[in-house]
C-alpha cells in the first residue's frame, strides 16, 4: 500500500516515522518445536563436518609422520588423543580427571569475570548513551581497552593485581567487555523513533525511559555482545594461565605444564579439547538464554531453517 | 531535557503583531464554536532550522465532537501539524493551544512494544502515568473490548495482523481518554478492507467517546467518510487551500461511500489536490 507519504528528503523531521513505518504488517508465523526425526536431520551437516575434520586429521597425521613415536609426540591421531589424553580415567595426574579438576578453577575465572564484564559493560553503555559528549569521552577508550595488548604488559598487570585470581579477572574483563559494551550501545541507541516520540508523550524520567524502553530494546543486541563476551571470557581465562602462576591453577596450566614435554602431547590435545568445549558450551548455554529471553517477540527468535 | 513544553510557553513567544491581523480565514474559523476548541492553531508556521519552510500561516480549530481531517500532497507538513500540537515538535510562528495533558497520539505505525503483550501494550499509557495497577488493568480491559480484541490479550505484537496491532495501538490511547486524538495516518499501511472495517469501527468510537479528532491521511475517501470537516493543504509550504463540512450525520454507514453526494465531495477535494499539486 502507500505508506510512503511524506517524502523523506523532503521533510527532515519526519523522515524516521516514514522508515518505520514501510513494513508495518509483519506475517504470522510461529514454528513450533520441532520433532525427533526434524532434530535429528538437523544435526546431520555438522556431523558430516566433523566425520570430515577427523579424516583430514588422520590423513595429515599419517603421511606427515612415518615414525610411530614421532607421530604421537608431535601430531597424534585423534583415537590416540582419547586412549593416552583422556582415558586413563581415574588417574591421579594424568588424563580425565585432573584435566576436570583444572577445569572448576577456569570455569570459576570464567563465570565472574564474565558476570563483572557484564554489568560493568552495559553500565558503561547506559552512561554513554546518556549524552553524545559521554559516548566521545569513554568510547576511544573503551577501544584502548581491547587493543591494549594484554600480553604484553603482564608484568604491570601481575604488580597492579597480584598474582592469583585478582589478575585473571582482570584479563578476562579486558577481553570481554569490549563486545557487551559495543552491542548493548548500539542497541540502545538503535531504539525506535516513534517508540521514543510515543515515551516523550507521556512525560516519562530518563530513568524510566531506560528501564521501560531502551534497555528491553537493547536486550537482543546486548545478549549478542554477551554471547561473543564469553568466548572470549574462556579464552582470557585461559591464557592467564600462562602468565599468572600463583592462585588456583586452571586448565591453561595444566596445558602449559604439558606442553613442555613432547612425550604428553596426547594430553595437550586433550587439555585443549576440553578448554575449548568448555567454551562451546559457554556460547550455546547464552544462545539458548538469550533464545528464551527474546522468543516470544524478536524477530531472530523465529528464523529456523 | 524533553522536547515537551508546555503550551503556555508557546504562548508567551507568539508574535502578537501577526495575531492581530484577522483575515476571512480566521474570522470564519471563530463562527459558530460557543464551546471552547480543544485544539486551536492560528497563524501557524513552521520553519525547520535548515531552513524548510514546512507550514505557512495555518489556521483552525477543533471542537469537542468534531472530526476533523487534513489531506494534502506528500511532504505538505501534514504530520508536522501533529507533532506541533502533541508537543513533540516545537513551532516557529503563531499559536498551538491544546490541553497536551490529554492527548492520544496514535502514529503511523502501530508502535508497539514488542516485547509486550497486547495487555502489556494497552497497559502502557496508563502505567506511564503512573495509574494503579488495579485501575489500568480495568481500563486496559475495556479499551480492548471497544477495538474489538477481546481473546488477544496475550499474544505478542509479532502474531498479530497489521488490522489487529493497529487497534491495539488504538486501544492504548483510548485507555486515558484523552480530550484530543491525533492520528497520522493510523491506516496507511493497510490493506483497503481492513481500512474500511476499521474506519468503520473508528467511527462507532468516536460517536461513543466524542472526543476532538484531527485526522491525517492521504485518502480522500477515507477522509470524507471519517471527519465531520475535512481541510485541504497545499504543498510546501503547507497552507489551508480548502476546507469542506462534511454533510453526513454521526452515523456513517458503511455503504455511505457509495452515496453521489459522498463521490461529489470527493471530486471536489480531489480538485484541490491537484490544484496543490502543480
Amino acid at each position: 500500500m502507500t505508506a510512503l507519504d511524506e517524502s523523506p528528503a523532503e521533510v527532515p523531521q519526519e523522515s524516521m516515522a516514514v522508515t518505520a513505518a514501510v513494513g508495518a504488517s509483519v506475517p504470522v508465523h510461529q514454528p513450533k518445536g520441532s520433532s525427533k526425526g526434524h532434530r535429528l536431520k538437523n544435526l546431520i551437516p555438522p556431523l558430516v563436518t566433523f566425520a570430515i575434520f577427523i579424516g583430514v586429521w588422520y590423513l595429515y597425521s599419517w603421511s606427515r609422520f612415518d615414525n610411530p613415536a614421532q607421530r604421537r609426540n608431535a601430531l597424534p591421531y585423534p583415537h590416540t588423543v582419547i586412549t593416552d589424553g583422556f582415558l586413563p580415567l581415574w588417574d591421579e595426574s594424568n588424563g580425565l580427571r585432573p584435566i576436570l579438576g583444572y577445569m572448576w578453577p577456569t570455569v570459576k575465572v570464567t563465570l565472574i569475570g564474565l558476570g563483572i564484564s557484564i554489568v560493568l559493560g552495559v553500565a558503561i553503555a547506559v552512561v554513554m548513551n546518556l549524552s553524545k559528549g559521554m559516548e566521545r569521552a569513554l568510547f576511544p577508550y573503551a577501544v584502548i581497552l581491547q587493543t591494549v595488548p594484554i600480553l604484553a604488559i603482564t608484568p604491570l598487570l601481575t604488580q597492579l593485581f597480584g598474582d592469583e585470581i585478582g589478575v585473571r579477572l582482570v584479563v578476562v574483563v579486558l577481553i570481554a567487555i569490549f563486545p557487551v559494551i559495543t552491542n548493548t550501545l548500539f542497541g540502545l541507541q538503535s531504539t525506535d523513533r516513534l517508540h521514543h516520540d510515543l515515551f516523550t508523550l507521556n512525560h516519562v524520567s530518563r530513568w524510566t525511559r531506560l528501564r521501560k524502553l531502551e534497555l528491553p530494546s537493547a536486550l537482543p543486541a546486548m545478549m549478542a555482545g554477551i554471547r561473543i563476551a564469553s568466548g572470549g571470557a574462556v579464552i582470557g581465562a585461559i591464557v592467564a594461565d600462562f602468565f599468572f602462576n600463583q592462585g588456583e591453577k586452571g586448565i591453561g596450566y595444566y596445558i602449559r605444564n604439558r606442553q613442555q614435554r613432547a612425550a604428553n602431547r596426547p594430553e595437550m590435545f586433550a587439555g585443549t579439547i576440553t578448554a575449548s568445549m568448555f567454551g562451546v558450551v559457554m556460547f550455546l548455554i547464552v544462545g539458548a538464554i538469550t533464545a528464551r529471553a527474546i522468543r516470544n517477540w524478536h524477530e531472530s527468535a523465529s528464523r529456523q531453517t | 531535557m524533553f522536547t515537551l513544553v508546555g503550551w503556555a510557553s508557546t504562548v508567551a513567544t507568539t508574535n502578537f503583531t501577526e495575531d492581530m491581523m484577522t483575515d476571512t480565514e480566521y474570522a470564519s474559523d471563530l463562527s459558530g464554536t460557543a464551546t471552547s476548541p480543544r485544539l486551536r492553531f492560528e497563524h501557524l508556521s513552521m520553519v525547520f532550522p535548515d531552513g524548510t519552510h514546512a507550514i505557512d500561516d495555518v489556521s483552525f480549530s477543533v471542537d469537542p465532537g468534531e472530526f476533523v481531517t487534513v489531506v494534502g500532497p506528500s511532504g505538505c507538513g501534514k504530520s508536522t501539524l501533529l507533532r506541533i500540537a502533541s508537543g513533540l515538535t516545537q513551532h516557529t510562528g503563531g499559536v498551538c493551544d491544546v490541553n497536551r495533558d490529554s492527548i492520544g497520539y496514535v502514529f503511523q505505525d502501530a508502535t508497539l512494544l514488542p516485547w509486550r503483550t497486547v495487555q502489556k501494550n494497552v497497559e502502557l499509557n496508563a502505567e506511564l502515568h503512573g495509574m494503579s495497577k488495579q485501575d489500568r488493568q480495568r481500563l486496559s480491559a475495556e479499551a480492548i473490548e471497544l477495538v474489538n480484541l477481546v481473546g488477544h490479550e496475550d499474544k505478542f505484537p509479532k502474531q498479530l495482523s497489521g488490522g489487529m496491532k493497529m487497534r491495539c495501538s488504538l486501544a492504548r490511547s483510548l485507555v486515558l481518554n484523552p480530550e484530543v486524538f491525533l492520528f497520522d495516518e493510523p491506516f496507511g499501511a493497510l490493506d483497503e478492507i481492513t481500512r474500511e472495517r476499521l474506519n468503520d469501527e473508528l467511527i462507532n468510537l468516536f460517536n461513543s467517546e466524542k472526543f476532538a479528532a484531527l485526522f491525517i491521511t492521504h485518502s480522500i475517501a477515507e477522509a470524507v467518510f471519517l471527519s465531520t470537516r475535512v481541510l485541504v493543504m497545499s504543498a510546501r509550504p503547507g497552507r489551508l487551500i480548502g476546507d469542506y463540512q462534511i454533510p453526513f450525520g454521526a452515523e456513517r454507514p458503511h455503504d455511505i461511500r457509495f452515496e453521489p453526494e459522498f463521490a461529489e465531495i470527493c471530486g471536489l477535494i480531489n480538485n484541490d489536490l491537484k490544484d496543490a499539486h502543480t
